[in-house]
């Protein structure tokens, strides 16, 4: 049976490399939906049929273009300014994945650098940083964010920054506890035997031993992180409007949603939907693909 | 209880003909290892006053029970100790130079590059991120500033000295593709691929079954003998220090309760511990249904009785074991041992 002789013959490395791409378990419709939305995000300048800010008052409320009422040059409708609501999804894409991509990236970075200096230094660096983060953890993440959107003002980077410093505990906490096990591993105490230096250690035993945790966290706080940014956008105090924020959308959607014009907030709900359950599904297949051990399975 | 064989004073060539070099390598002096608890309350003396020596080409066995401080022991050499021990006393000879007076940054590079060790548990020794070449390449990139490349040629070198088979394929493979004997070997080459020249090896075939343990055991014989590696071997099975060992050192609570010449100790153990541990050995031809063991526990280290530790134990201990704890006694030239009962025959 040749997946015996595999199990036997260790497989040469190439072909092993080719197997990292095998489309079996690859969760290709997700991929494809957050590819989709990475692609209309570049190219929203091309995509767009109407200009997302500025709308027709004439054509305020028109249902999608299968309804009655509806037109072929509105596909999904407009909003309460005559704005073409699939423009506006189109753009608000690109704030939906810049927000969050660099959001999550630098939380990510913080927390993660946090999280292993706090775990492996330990003593007085650990209490400070893990004090910190229950501190952090005790202020309700969104009230705070909120909090900080008031000081520095509602723009799109001020939203990245702002997510990024609410966020970055939980990766903190996870890494931390990641590391403390990891520390007394036989092979970072080998590691210290053979003479590295702290800062090797974490650099090259630790952190990639911990980056795949960082990675999977990552696609799930993706999702927290959009709808953050969405929720931000809904209270107001997010990306400001004219602005086309998915979360904006449903914000101004919401009166519509009782006399009927139900394409103002399901559209970009479904939106925001799909992109954070891609990213979930994505990053769970990723925790797999990256582990060499679970690789093989 | 003295010896009966002075003919072997310098104990020289070892009893395996390796050459053996005058001057010791590494000299402990009156080493103590304390941990000490928080408040400060507790002192636990893992490592009590030890003094051993070992020199080039040769290995010392250190036994004892668990507990005993055979790996605290292990840990104040490299000094890697957790931060609740301290190293209170003693000095470290390493080429005469005293290697507790060394920085933190001298101290790492002489880890790995002139005392190498290998962990209790070598199957766990290896970060399953990283290939074979990585890690075995390792110290030679931290110690001698060696490229990628560089370090991955020597690391199949190192793999083939010790006998991996097409170690061209078996560096770009990762530790879970590996069996248990061959990680195990793998720990070995990361050991000795700066060539040091003291290797420690805390109990590194616990976790092996027996036909690869004499497998291994002779690995690391062949590459003491190529070069010229001193071993320090710990252990608590008798058994292998009859087979590796020249020297031996057996612990008792922290402290070295008697050491010198394996062949000598074996046929004429001074300390009632040290022939205590010999008689429980099984033996295929004991007619005795049950297994000899030592009546009572070890002591608590943080309450050792006011004389000699093994006196609760003890059957020959007399009044003066439990007033005072007896010095290190020369019981004949390359031997000592702490027992009132040698001090008839040696000076302190």
């Amino acid at each position: 049976m040749s997946t015996q002789a595999e199990i036997i013959v260790a497989p040469p490395r190439v072909r092993r490399r080719a197997t990292f791409f095998r489309l079996g378990d690859f969760p290709l419709i997700p991929a494809l939906i957050l590819l989709g939305i990475g692609f209309v995000a570049v190219f929203a300048n091309l995509l767009a049929p109407h200009n997302p800010e500025v709308g027709s008052l004439v054509a305020r409320f028109k249902p999608p273009f299968w309804q009655t009422g509806g037109t072929t040059k509105y596909l999904l409708g407009t909003d309460q300014l005559g704005r073409d609501v699939l423009s506006r999804l189109i753009f608000g894409a690109r704030i939906s994945m810049v927000v969050g991509l660099t959001a999550v990236m630098f939380a990510g970075v913080l927390g993660t650098v946090l999280g292993i200096v706090s775990g492996y230094l330990g003593g007085w660096v650990d209490q400070i940083v893990m004090r910190l983060t229950d501190t952090w953890l005790a202020l309700p993440a969104l009230t705070f964010a909120i909090f900080l959107a008031a000081i520095v003002g509602p723009s799109m980077w001020n939203i990245v920054l702002i997510l990024g410093i609410t966020y970055w505990t939980r990766y903190a906490r996870v890494i931390r506890g990641e590391v403390l096990s990891l520390k007394e591993r036989e092979f970072v105490r080998l590691a210290i035997v053979a003479g590295c230096s702290k800062r090797a250690i974490m650099l090259r035993h630790i952190l990639p031993n911990v980056i795949n945790t960082a990675i999977v966290l990552g696609t799930l706080e993706l999702g927290v992180v959009i709808i953050a940014e969405a929720s931000l956008s809904f209270l107001g105090v997010g990306v400001p409007p004219p602005q086309p924020a998915w979360g904006l959308m449903l914000s101004d959607g919401k009166q519509g949603l009782m006399v009927g014009y139900w394409w103002l907030t399901v559209f970009p709900g479904c939106c925001i939907m799909l992109m954070v359950l891609s990213a979930n599904l994505l990053g769970d297949w990723l925790r797999v693909k990256l582990d060499p051990q679970l690789r093989q399975l | 209880m003295s010896s009966s064989t002075p003919s072997s004073v310098n104990y020289e060539p070892t009893r395996r003909g390796v050459p053996v070099s005058a001057a010791p390598l590494l000299e402990l002096q009156n080493l103590s290892t304390h941990y000490v608890s928080a408040q400060g309350t507790r002192v636990v003396r893992a490592v009590d006053d030890v003094s051993l020596r070992i020199r080039a080409g040769e290995t010392l066995g250190i036994v004892g029970e668990s507990g005993s401080g055979k790996s605290t022991l292990a840990l104040t050499i490299l000094r890697i100790l957790p931060p609740a021990a301290r190293i209170v006393s003693g000095k470290m000879l390493l080429d005469g130079e005293n290697i507790l007076e060394k920085s933190d940054a001298e101290m790492r590079h002489i880890r790995g590059k002139r005392i190498a060790m290998i962990l209790q548990d070598p199957m766990a020794s290896l970060n399953p991120l990283f290939t074979i070449g990585d890690q075995v390449g390792e110290p030679i990139r931290v110690h001698d500033g060696a490229s990628r490349a560089t370090a991955w040629s020597r690391a199949k070198e190192l793999l083939k000295a010790v006998r991996i088979p097409s170690p061209e394929t078996r560096v770009t493979q990762y530790p879970h593709e590996m069996s248990g004997g061959m990680r195990q070997r793998i720990v070995g080459a990361i050991g000795i691929s700066c060539e040091p020249r003291l290797l420690i090896a805390d109990e590194p075939t616990t976790s092996l079954d027996l036909t690869i343990q004499a497998q291994y055991l002779k690995l690391l014989r062949d590459l003491q003998q190529q070069h010229h590696l001193a071993l320090i071997f710990i252990t608590h099975n008798l058994g292998i220090v009859a087979k590796m060992c020249d020297q031996l050192a057996v612990m008792y609570a922290g402290r070295v309760v008697e050491s010198g010449p394996v062949s000598q100790i074996f046929n004429s153990p001074a300390h009632p511990y040290t022939e205590a541990l010999l008689n429980s050995i099984p033996r295929m031809t004991d007619n005795a249904h049950r297994l000899t063991a030592i009546e009572g526990q070890p002591p608590d280290l943080a309450a050792l009785p006011p004389g000699c530790a093994f006196a609760p134990r003890c059957p020959r201990a007399f009044d003066r074991c439990r007033e005072a704890g007896p010095p290190e006694f020369r019981p004949s030239p390359g031997r000592t041992a702490r027992c009132w009962l040698t001090a008839g025959s040696a000076a302190a």
